[in-house]
C-alpha cells in the first residue's frame, strides 16, 4: 500500500470555523497526524453554522464542518484552567506544527503565542491566519470574512458592471463578496503553503517559526492586475473595466447561461465557424481581438442573438469540440453530477456516527505516490479524548475522570 | 545573510498565463530558482495585456500583470515547435526538481514531455499539470481559462444577487489553482526528501474551485436544496453587507455576528431609537427584517467616509472595514505598515509598486529579490552556465530560431 506524502507529520489545531481548520484539513489529508482542540463549552464555531444535515441543527450535523475537519482527531481542552494549559504544553512538545486563528490578543491571554510555545517546544512551526496579521495597526480589529474580502480589495472587482446591454437592468455597483467564506479559505490556503516551506526548511535545519498570515492579504494576491491598474497606469478599479480584448463575456441561452473568454484570435475564428460564418462577424470593427473588446456593445447583441436560441449545454459541447473556451455556467447540482467529475471521482463519500454515508468534496489534485484519502471523518466532540490523554499523554483513566468534572477537558 | 526556506529547489516552468506562473511565484519569493521557458513561436499573451506603464503598450516587457506574477524569476526562449527545442527542453528538466504547465494534457503530449517521458530523463522529478479539468475523463480536453472556471465550477451561481445573473469572471481560479498547486508540490518535495521518488500531480482547476465550497456543495449532497444567490448577506449574521459612505463609489462593510457586537454597533451610531425596537430585537429578528435594517444602517454610513465609519465601528467592537478600490489599497495604513507592498524597479517599467509576498515568516520571509525577466533574458545563463553550451553555440541555435 502506498503511503501519504506528510505520514509522521504532527499537527496541533486549535481554531474556529474555516481559515484555521482548513488549513489543518490540509495537512491531515496527506496525513498528518493533526488533533483538534476545542473548548468543551465553547467549541468550533463552524459545528454551530448551516447547512445542517436533514435540516436538524445540531453541532455534530453541520455539513461545514464535517467537511473541514476530516482525518482529525479531536479533543476537549479548556485552557482556560492551569491544568488545561499545562496539558496544551504537553501536546505543543509533540507537535512539528500548531495552527490556530485566534484574535492575537487572545492568544496572549491564553499565554500560547509563538514566544511562550516556542520556549517549550524550539523546533516548533506556529501557523497564525487572523484577519489582519500579526502586527499592524488593525491588528486587534474585528474582521469576518466579508470584512477581510472587501479590505483586500476584491468587491470592486466583483461589481459585474461590465459594459453590457443586455444586462444593464441588473447592474449593481455594490462590491460584492463570493458565495462562500472565500477570504478565510484563500487564507487557508495561503497558511498551508506557507507551513509547508517552513516545515521544509525545519527538515533541513531542524529551525521552526512563526508564519503569520493576512486574510487581508491573501485576498489582495489573488488578483493578477488590480493593484497595477494603479500603480502603472493610475486606473480605477470598481466600475465598468474588463481585459481589452475579447469578446469575454456571459450570454443567456434557452435554458441557462454561457460564459467565454476569447483571448486567442483562433478561437475567434472557430467561434465564428460555429456560428455559422455570419456576414457581420467579417466586418471591420470585429476584425481583431482589440476592436472586438471596443466594439463589445454591438457584439454583444449580435452573439446574444444566436445564443440565445441554443441550450447551453448543447452550446458547450459543439464549442468545446471545436476548442473554443465556452463553459456553461452551472449550479450546484449540476457540478454534483458532471460527468467529469464524476469520472475522475472526484467526490467521495464518507461515513460518520451521526449522520451516515455523505457526498463530499474531494481534493482537487490527484498525487501519483502518494494518494490523497480520506481515513476518519471529522472527529465527534471530544471524541478522542481517550485515545489522546490515555494513550499518548499517559493519564489513568481516574485523572482523566477527574478532570473531565473539573471541566478541565 | 538571509536565509530562503526552498533554498537550492530549482523548478521549470513551461506554463503560461496566470495559474502556473502563480506556482512558480510563490516558490521563487521562497528563494527556488524558478526558470520559465517561452517562446515568439507560442508567446505567453500576458506579456501584452494591460496594465502597462502610464498607459502606454510597446514590445515584450510592460504588462504589469507579467511584472508582478514573474518578479524573481528567470526566463529563457525555447521554440519546443523545433525538435531541437524539445532536446534543449529535456537537458533543462534533468537539472530541475519541479517541472510545472498549465495545458489541456494534449499540449504536453504532442510536445513529447509526458511525465512518463520526462521522468526517463530526471527519474525524482515532481511533475505538477495545472490543466482545467484534469488529466483524465471525458472532457479532459476540453480549453479553459480561470475566468470561465468561476462559470463551470458552480461559484458564480452563488455569487450575486437573487434576483440578478450569476457573477463572476474575473481569474479567480487561477491564483486558486496555483496555492493548491504550491501545496500537493511541497508534499511531494518532503516525500521525495524521505523516500527518494517523485512523482505526477495531476491537478484541475475546476475542482480547486469546488473544493472551496462546501457549504453549497453539502446543501446539495445533504438536503438536495441548490442554494441562492444572497449578494453580501450571510446564513445567520446581520446586519452583513456593505454600506454606501460619504463619497464616489465610497462603501464600508459591516458584520455583526453576536449580541455583544450588536449593542457595539448602536452605540457607535449614537443609540438610535429605531435599534430598540422589537424588529431587531434579537439575532433572529434581525436576520428576518434586515432589509429595513440595512436602510437604516446606511442612513447612517452616508454621513460618514468609509474610513470614519471603519474607525468610529470598530472602536466600538465591531467588525467593520472599507471596501476598497485599487488606490486605497495599495495606500491602505495598514498593509503599508505591515510591509505588504513592495517597491519593483523594473527596467522598462521603471519603480512600481507590486504586491509583496502573500505572507510573513519570522525565519524564512522570503522577499521580491529581482524584477521579472525581459524576454529571453536569462538564454545565458541557463543555456551557458547550466546546461553548458557555448556561446556560438548558442548563437547558432538562435539564428535557427530552436532559441526564438
Amino acid at each position: 500500500m502506498k503511503g501519504k506524502a506528510l505520514d509522521g507529520m504532527k499537527v496541533l489545531e486549535y481554531a474556529h470555523l474555516v481559515s484555521g481548520p482548513y488549513c489543518a484539513k490540509l495537512l491531515a489529508d496527506l496525513g498528518a497526524q493533526v488533533i483538534k482542540v476545542e473548548d468543551p463549552k465553547d467549541f468550533d464555531v463552524a459545528r454551530r453554522r448551516e447547512p445542517f444535515f436533514g435540516d436538524v441543527p445540531d453541532y455534530e450535523r453541520s455539513g461545514l464542518f464535517l467537511y473541514l475537519n476530516t482525518n482529525k482527531m479531536g479533543i476537549t481542552l479548556n485552557l482556560r484552567t492551569t491544568t488545561g494549559l499545562g496539558i496544551f504544553k504537553e501536546l505543543i512538545r509533540w507537535a512539528d506544527v500548531f495552527t490556530e486563528n485566534n484574535p492575537p490578543k487572545l492568544v496572549e491571554e491564553l499565554g500560547i503565542s509563538y514566544q511562550d510555545l516556542s520556549a517549550v517546544n524550539p523546533r516548533l512551526i506556529m501557523t497564525s491566519i487572523t484577519p489582519f496579521g500579526q502586527t499592524g495597526p488593525y491588528r486587534d480589529y474585528k474582521g469576518y470574512d466579508l470584512n477581510c474580502w472587501q479590505l483586500g480589495g476584491y468587491g470592486h472587482q466583483n461589481t459585474n458592471e461590465y459594459p453590457s446591454i443586455l444586462f444593464a437592468d441588473q447592474r449593481r455597483p455594490v462590491p460584492l463578496k463570493k458565495g462562500g467564506k472565500h477570504a478565510d479559505f484563500q487564507a487557508a490556503l495561503n497558511g498551508a503553503v506557507a507551513t509547508m516551506c517552513a516545515f521544509l526548511y525545519r527538515e533541513r535545519t531542524g529551525i521552526g517559526q512563526h508564519v503569520d498570515v493576512s486574510a487581508v492579504e491573501a485576498v489582495a494576491s489573488t488578483m493578477p492586475d488590480n493593484i497595477q491598474y494603479w500603480t502603472y497606469q493610475r486606473q480605477l478599479s470598481g466600475g465598468p473595466r474588463t481585459y481589452p480584448l475579447g469578446p469575454l463575456c456571459l450570454l443567456p441561452c434557452k435554458d441557462g447561461y454561457v460564459y467565454m473568454w476569447i483571448f486567442e484570435e483562433h478561437q475567434w475564428e472557430r467561434l465564428v465557424q460555429m456560428m455559422g460564418d455570419p456576414e457581420w462577424a467579417r466586418e471591420e470593427i470585429f476584425k481583431d481581438r482589440w476592436v472586438r473588446a471596443q466594439n463589445f456593445e454591438a457584439l454583444e447583441v449580435l452573439l446574444a442573438d444566436w445564443f440565445g436560441q441554443r441550450s447551453a449545454q448543447e452550446v458547450y459541447m459543439e464549442a468545446q469540440a471545436r476548442g473554443i473556451p465556452l463553459v456553461p455556467s452551472n449550479d450546484i447540482q449540476e457540478v454534483v453530477n458532471s460527468p467529469q467529475l464524476q469520472a475522475r471521482e472526484f467526490f467521495v463519500e464518507i461515513d460518520h456516527p451521526k449522520v451516515g454515508s455523505l457526498t463530499y468534496p474531494g481534493a482537487p489534485f490527484k498525487l501519483s505516490e502518494t494518494p490523497w484519502k480520506i481515513d476518519r471523518s471529522a472527529p465527534l466532540l471530544g471524541e478522542h479524548n481517550e485515545e489522546v490523554y490515555g494513550k499518548l499523554l499517559g493519564y489513568s483513566t481516574e485523572d482523566q475522570r477527574k478532570m473531565k468534572q473539573a471541566e478541565v477537558i | 545573510m538571509e536565509e530562503f526556506a526552498l533554498e537550492g529547489i530549482r523548478v521549470v516552468d513551461f506554463g503560461w498565463y496566470w495559474a502556473s506562473p502563480y506556482l512558480g511565484m510563490l516558490l521563487a519569493d521562497m528563494g527556488a530558482e524558478v526558470i520559465k521557458v517561452e517562446s515568439l513561436q507560442r508567446l505567453d499573451t500576458v506579456r501584452i495585456l494591460p496594465p502597462y506603464p502610464d498607459g502606454q503598450p510597446g514590445g515584450l516587457n510592460r504588462g504589469g500583470i507579467y511584472n508582478m506574477y514573474n518578479r524573481n524569476k528567470l526566463a529563457i526562449t525555447l521554440n519546443l515547435a523545433k525538435p531541437q527545442g524539445i532536446e534543449l527542453a529535456k537537458r533543462l528538466i534533468a537539472v530541475c526538481d519541479v517541472f510545472t504547465e498549465n495545458y489541456s494534457p494534449r499540449v504536453m503530449k504532442n510536445f513529447g514531455l509526458t511525465y512518463d517521458q520526462v521522468r526517463q530523463v530526471r527519474p525524482d522529478i515532481i511533475y505538477a499539470s495545472l490543466s482545467a479539468y484534469g488529466a483524465t475523463g471525458p472532457e479532459k480536453d476540453y480549453v479553459c481559462y480561470g475566468g470561465p472556471q468561476t462559470y463551470q465550477s458552480g461559484l458564480a451561481s452563488v455569487t450575486g444577487f437573487p434576483d440578478g445573473p450569476p457573477v463572476g469572471g474575473e481569474p479567480y481560479g487561477d491564483p486558486t489553482a496555483g496555492l493548491f498547486a504550491a501545496f500537493a508540490v511541497l508534499a511531494a518535495l518532503h516525500h521525495r526528501s524521505k523516500t527518494g521518488k517523485g512523482q505526477y500531480i495531476d491537478l484541475s482547476q475546476w475542482e480547486t474551485l469546488v473544493v472551496l465550497m462546501p457549504e453549497a456543495v453539502m446543501e446539495y449532497t445533504m438536503n438536495r436544496r441548490i442554494r441562492p444567490r444572497m449578494g453580501n448577506r450571510d446564513d445567520i449574521m446581520a446586519p452583513h453587507g456593505c454600506y454606501r459612505c460619504q463619497g464616489e463609489r465610497s462603501w464600508v462593510s459591516i458584520a455583526v455576528g453576536s449580541e455583544e457586537e450588536w449593542q457595539g454597533l448602536c452605540e457607535a451610531l449614537g443609540n438610535p431609537a429605531w435599534a430598540r425596537e422589537d424588529r431587531f430585537s434579537d439575532a433572529f429578528r434581525r436576520w428576518k427584517n434586515q432589509d429595513e435594517l440595512d436602510k437604516l444602517i446606511e442612513e447612517w454610513t452616508l454621513k460618514h467616509t468609509d474610513y470614519e465609519a471603519m474607525q468610529i465601528l470598530q472602536g466600538a467592537g465591531v467588525a467593520a472595514t472599507p471596501c476598497v478600490n485599487n488606490q486605497q489599497l495599495v495606500e491602505e495604513p495598514h498593509l503599508n505598515q505591515r510591509g505588504f507592498f513592495v517597491e519593483d524597479d523594473h527596467p522598462e517599467a521603471g519603480k512600481r509598486t507590486i504586491i509583496g509576498v502573500p505572507w510573513k515568516m519570522s525565519q524564512t520571509p522570503g522577499g521580491v529579490y529581482r524584477h521579472a525577466p525581459l524576454f529571453g533574458e536569462h538564454n545565458e545563463y541557463v543555456f551557458g552556465e547550466l546546461l553548458g553550451l557555448s556561446s556560438k553555440e548558442i548563437a547558432t541555435l538562435a539564428e535557427e530560431q530552436v532559441i526564438y
